[in-house]
C-alpha cells in the first residue's frame, strides 16, 4: 500500500514536469514565427481622423442594473435583460417596449435573440437557460409559454442561438460550455478545461461554422470544436478574469476583454496574441468588447463607465465616449453595423452612432 | 462523511448511506430524459451498446466532478470498458458503463469465497495465463479451502462459460466486464482511498499534457502574413463600414429615416451596389445573403449544377435543425442526391461516398459533413469563380442601386416622425420560411425621402 502511494507521488512530480517542459516548449514554438508586430504592419495604414459618436438612443424601463443584451436579426429590435429578473424587447429606433418578461430568478446575465427574431432565450442564477416564444397577442403571458431548455449546476453567464433557433450555446459558472437542442432540451455536446467560471462566448462567423471561443476566470480564452467537444486552441496572456470574448469579422482572431484592463487581440492562424489595447491611465476592468462592420474598430465598454474606442491595426485609441452614469456592463454592435448598443447598471441601455 | 478503506467483509452502516447516495447519482445519471448521453461505443472492433465517456459522465456529476466520478468508479458503479483494472475516471473519450443493479455494492450481493472461486476458473479455463498474480496465489489458497467442492467449481465455470458463449459478442463483453468490475472491487488488489486525490491531479495534469501536446502539433502560419491579412480585411470593408464611412441615403439612427434599412431588405428587387460587391468578396458572404444564393442559384442551373447548392442547403438543414426530424431528412437526402439513380445525384469523389452511406445507416446530426464540405469547397473553386466572371453577376453590379446621400434637414430642430416597423415575431401566425428567417424585418411604414433610383 505505501510503496503503491510512494510510486504515484514519484509519478505526479514527474507529470508536473513534463506538463511545464511542454509548456515552456509551445511558448518557444510560437515565438519562432513571430516576425512582425501588428502596429509595423499598420504603418502604411491610413490614421482615423476625427471621431465623432453620440448617444442616438437612450431606452429607459430597466428598473435595476442592465447586465446583458442582443440584437435581433432585423437590425432594430434588441433584448435586454437586468439584475431584477426582467427581459424587455424594445423597438430600439422608436424606443418602444414591444414584450417584457419577469424571470423567476434575479441577475439574468445573458440574453439572445433567436435568429429567425420569434423568441428569446435568457438564463442567470437560476442555472438554466430558458426560450420563450415572443407573441404578439398583448394579453398572451409570455411566461406561460416559457421552455427550459439547458441546465447547469451554476449560473448561467452566457448564451447564443447557434445558425438557427434549435439550438443554443451555453456558458457558465460551473466551468463548462454547452450546446443544447431547444425541442427537447437535451444536451448534444459538452465542453470541459476551464479550470473556473466560463464568463463569455461568441461563435466563429467560418465556412465551417464549428467552432466557437470561451474566456474565463481562469484567465484562458479556450476555442472549441462544437462536434467533438474538444478544446482546439488555448491562449492564457491576461492577467485577470476574461469577461467578453468576440470574433474579429473574418473569423480568423479574436478580441478578449478582461478585468485587468486591457483588450487583447489572438490570431488564430498564428496561434498567438497579436495586439494589447490598453493604456496607463485606464485602470478599470472591461466588461464588454465589439468589432466594428470592417474589423477595424474595437469598442471596448468599462467599469469606469466610459467607452473606449480602439485603431484594431495601429492600437492606439480613437475616441473616448461619455454618458452612461454606471459602469457599462454590456455592448454590441448592430448586424448592419450602422450603430452599436450599451447597457449600464445605471438602468439604462444607450445607442450610438 | 469520509470513506474509510475498504473492509474485508461486509460493509457498516454509515457506508452504506454513501452508497445510496451513490446510487441514487447513478440512477440519475441514467434517467432517459435528464440524464447522460449514452451510446454505442467501439471497443475494438465490437460495439458496446449504452455506453458513456468518462467526460460525459463528469458534467453530470460536476462540482468536483473528477472526483465524484472516481468514487463512483471506485466502488464499482460505472466500469471502463478498456483498462478494467485501472479503477480510474478518464475525463476524456474511454469508453465507460454503468454496473448493473445486480452487482451494486448496496445490494449486499454475498461476494462469497464459492462465487469468487467459480469467477477465477472460468478466467483460467478461457485463458490459460489471464489471471493475474494476486488472482493465481487466492486461486490456489482457495483450491486448498474448498477443495472438497472443487469439481462443482470447475463444473459451474464451464456451464457458464457454455451459455456465454451463446450470447452475442457485445453481451458477453458487457457481462465480463461487469463481473470483472465487481471482484475488482469486493476482492481488490489495492485498497487505499487516499490514493483519490492523487489519482484526480494525475488525470488532471495528464489532461494539461494532451493539450499541450496537440498544440505542439498544429501548423502555425507567420505573423507577417496573418496581420497582412487584417490590414487587406480593413480595406476591403472599410466603404462598407457605416460608423466608419457613413451609409446611404444615411444612417436610420442619426436622420431618423429608414430608407437605408428599406434598400437593403432580404427580399428587394433590386439590391443595393455594396450589397452586390459584397458578394464577390467570400462565397461565405454569398451564401449568407439569400438574394446572393438565389443569383448563384439561378446561375448554377444555366450551368445544371443546381443540384449542388440544393444539397448543400438540404445538409444546413440536417444540421442546424430538430433533432427529432434528423433521420427523414438524411433519408430524403439519400433518396434525392446520393442513392444510385438519384433525380439529383451529386458527385461526391467515392471515398466520401462511402464514408457517408455507412454513416447514413445510423444517422446523426454530423453525418452529412464531409459530404457536405467536399461540395462547399467544388462550388468556392469552381461555379463561385466563374459566377462573378459572368453576365448574370455583372449585369446585377450595372443596375444596382447607388442611393443619393440625404443632406441634413435644413431645420435641425424638427425631428421626424420614427416609424414603427412590422415585427419578425408576426411571422410565426402566417406561417415562417423554410430556414426559420424573418421575412421582411425592418420595414418602415411609409418611405419618407431619400434614395433615388438610377
Amino acid at each position: 500500500m505505501a510503496t503503491q502511494e510512494v510510486q504515484l507521488n514519484e509519478t505526479l512530480t514527474h507529470l508536473k514536469t513534463e506538463s511545464e517542459t511542454l509548456k515552456t516548449k509551445l511558448e518557444e514554438e510560437r515565438a519562432k514565427l513571430h516576425d512582425v508586430e501588428l502596429h509595423q504592419v499598420a504603418e502604411k495604414v491610413e490614421g482615423l481622423g476625427q471621431f465623432v459618436m453620440k448617444t442616438r438612443r437612450t431606452l429607459k424601463g430597466h428598473g435595476n442594473k442592465v447586465l446583458c443584451m442582443d440584437w435581433c436579426k432585423d437590425k432594430r429590435r434588441i433584448v435586454s435583460s437586468s439584475q431584477d429578473g426582467k427581459v424587455i424587447v424594445w423597438d430600439a429606433f422608436t424606443t418602444n417596449k414591444e414584450h417584457a418578461v419577469t424571470m423567476p430568478c434575479t441577475w439574468v446575465m445573458a440574453c439572445a435573440y433567436a435568429p429567425s427574431g420569434c423568441a428569446v432565450a435568457c438564463g442567470g442564477l437560476d442555472n438554466k437557460c430558458s426560450v420563450y416564444p415572443l407573441s404578439l397577442d398583448k394579453n398572451e403571458n409570455l411566461a406561460a409559454k416559457k421552455k427550459s431548455v439547458a441546465m447547469h449546476t451554476n449560473y448561467l453567464s452566457a448564451c447564443s442561438f447557434t445558425n438557427s433557433d434549435m439550438q443554443i450555446l451555453t456558458s457558465s459558472g460551473d466551468g463548462t460550455c454547452a450546446l443544447w437542442d431547444v425541442e427537447s432540451g437535451q444536451l448534444l455536446q459538452s465542453f470541459h478545461g476551464h479550470a473556473a467560471d466560463v464568463l463569455c462566448l461568441d461563435l466563429a462567423p467560418s465556412e465551417t461554422g464549428n467552432t466557437f471561443v470561451s474566456g474565463g476566470c481562469d484567465k484562458k480564452a479556450n476555442v472549441w470544436d462544437m462536434r467533438s467537444g474538444q478544446c482546439i486552441q488555448s491562449f492564457e496572456t491576461h492577467e485577470s478574469d476574461i469577461n467578453s470574448v468576440r470574433y474579429y469579422p473574418s473569423g480568423d482572431a479574436f478580441a478578449s476583454g478582461s478585468d485587468d484592463a486591457t483588450c487583447r487581440l489572438y490570431d488564430l492562424r498564428a496561434d498567438r496574441e497579436v495586439a494589447i489595447y490598453s493604456k496607463e491611465s485606464i485602470i478599470f476592468g472591461v466588461s464588454s468588447v465589439d468589432f466594428s462592420l470592417s474589423g477595424r474598430l474595437l469598442f471596448g465598454g468599462y467599469n469606469d463607465y466610459t467607452i473606449n474606442v480602439w485603431d484594431v491595426l495601429k492600437g492606439t485609441r480613437v475616441s473616448i465616449l461619455f454618458g452612461h452614469e454606471n459602469r457599462v456592463s454590456t455592448l454590441r454592435v448592430s448586424p448592419d453595423g450602422t450603430a452599436f448598443s450599451t447597457g449600464s447598471w445605471d438602468h439604462t441601455l444607450r445607442i450610438w452612432a | 462523511m469520509t470513506i474509510n478503506t475498504l473492509a474485508k467483509e461486509g460493509w457498516n452502516r454509515e457506508q452504506m448511506a454513501c452508497f445510496r447516495k451513490m446510487e441514487k447519482v447513478i440512477v440519475a445519471m441514467q434517467d432517459p430524459d435528464m440524464g447522460m448521453k449514452m451510446r454505442n461505443q467501439r471497443l475494438l472492433i465490437t460495439v458496446i451498446p449504452h455506453a458513456m465517456t468518462g467526460v460525459c459522465v463528469c458534467v453530470c456529476a460536476c462540482m468536483s466532478a473528477l472526483h465524484i466520478g472516481n468514487m463512483l468508479v471506485k466502488y464499482g458503479y460505472i466500469y471502463p470498458l478498456k483498462e478494467p483494472r485501472s479503477l480510474v475516471l478518464r475525463p476524456d473519450e474511454s469508453p465507460y458503463r454503468f454496473q448493473t443493479p445486480y452487482f451494486w455494492t448496496s445490494t449486499r450481493w454475498p461476494a462469497s469465497e464459492l462465487d469468487y472461486a467459480i469467477y477465477l476458473a472460468k478466467k483460467n479455463i478461457r485463458k490459460q495465463g489471464e489471471l493475474m498474480e494476486y488472482e493465481k496465489e487466492r486461486y490456489s489458497v482457495l483450491h486448498k479451502r474448498i477443495n472438497h467442492t472443487w469439481d462443482f467449481v470447475v463444473m459451474q465455470a464451464r456451464e457458464q462459460l457454455r451459455a456465454s458463449k451463446q450470447r452475442r459478442k457485445a453481451d458477453r463483453i458487457v457481462l465480463e466486464c461487469q463481473e470483472q468490475a465487481y471482484w475488482l472491487i469486493n476482492r481488490a488488489p489495492v485498497c487505499s482511498l487516499q490514493l483519490c486525490s492523487s489519482l484526480y491531479y494525475i488525470s488532471k495534469l495528464c489532461y494539461t499534457i494532451e493539450t499541450c501536446k496537440r498544440a505542439l502539433g498544429r501548423n502555425r502560419v507567420k505573423s507577417s502574413i496573418c496581420l497582412e491579412g487584417f490590414v487587406k480585411y480593413s480595406e476591403q470593408y472599410l466603404n462598407h463600414d457605416p460608423i466608419m464611412q457613413g451609409c446611404l441615403p444615411s444612417n436610420p439612427w442619426i436622420s431618423d429615416d429608414t430608407a437605408h434599412w428599406t434598400m437593403n431588405t432580404e427580399t428587394v428587387t433590386i439590391p443595393t451596389r455594396l450589397r452586390v460587391e459584397r458578394w464577390s468578396f467570400s462565397f461565405m458572404k454569398l451564401l449568407n445573403d439569400s438574394l446572393g444564393r438565389q443569383e448563384f442559384m439561378t446561375y448554377l442551373e444555366k450551368e445544371f449544377s443546381g443540384e449542388n447548392l440544393c444539397f448543400w442547403q438540404a445538409c444546413e438543414d440536417v444540421r442546424h435543425g430538430e433533432s427529432s426530424k434528423i433521420i427523414e431528412k438524411v433519408e430524403e437526402i439519400y433518396k434525392t442526391f446520393l442513392a444510385p439513380g438519384a433525380a439529383r445525384w451529386v458527385n461526391i469523389d467515392s471515398k466520401t461516398m462511402d464514408k457517408t452511406l455507412e454513416g447514413i445507416r445510423r444517422p446523426h446530426r454530423f453525418v452529412m459533413d464531409d459530404a457536405q464540405m467536399h461540395i462547399y469547397f467544388l462550388m468556392k473553386k469552381d461555379s463561385y469563380p466563374r459566377y462573378l466572371k459572368s453576365d448574370l453577376y455583372k449585369n446585377m453590379l450595372a443596375k444596382a442601386i447607388v442611393p443619393q446621400e440625404t443632406k441634413k434637414s435644413v431645420f435641425p430642430f424638427m425631428r421626424r416622425q420614427r416609424h414603427a416597423s412590422p415585427s419578425p415575431a408576426q411571422v410565426v401566425t402566417h406561417g415562417v420560411e423554410e430556414d426559420g428567417h424573418a421575412k421582411g424585418g425592418g420595414q418602415a411604414g411609409t418611405n419618407s425621402g431619400g434614395g433615388s433610383h438610377v
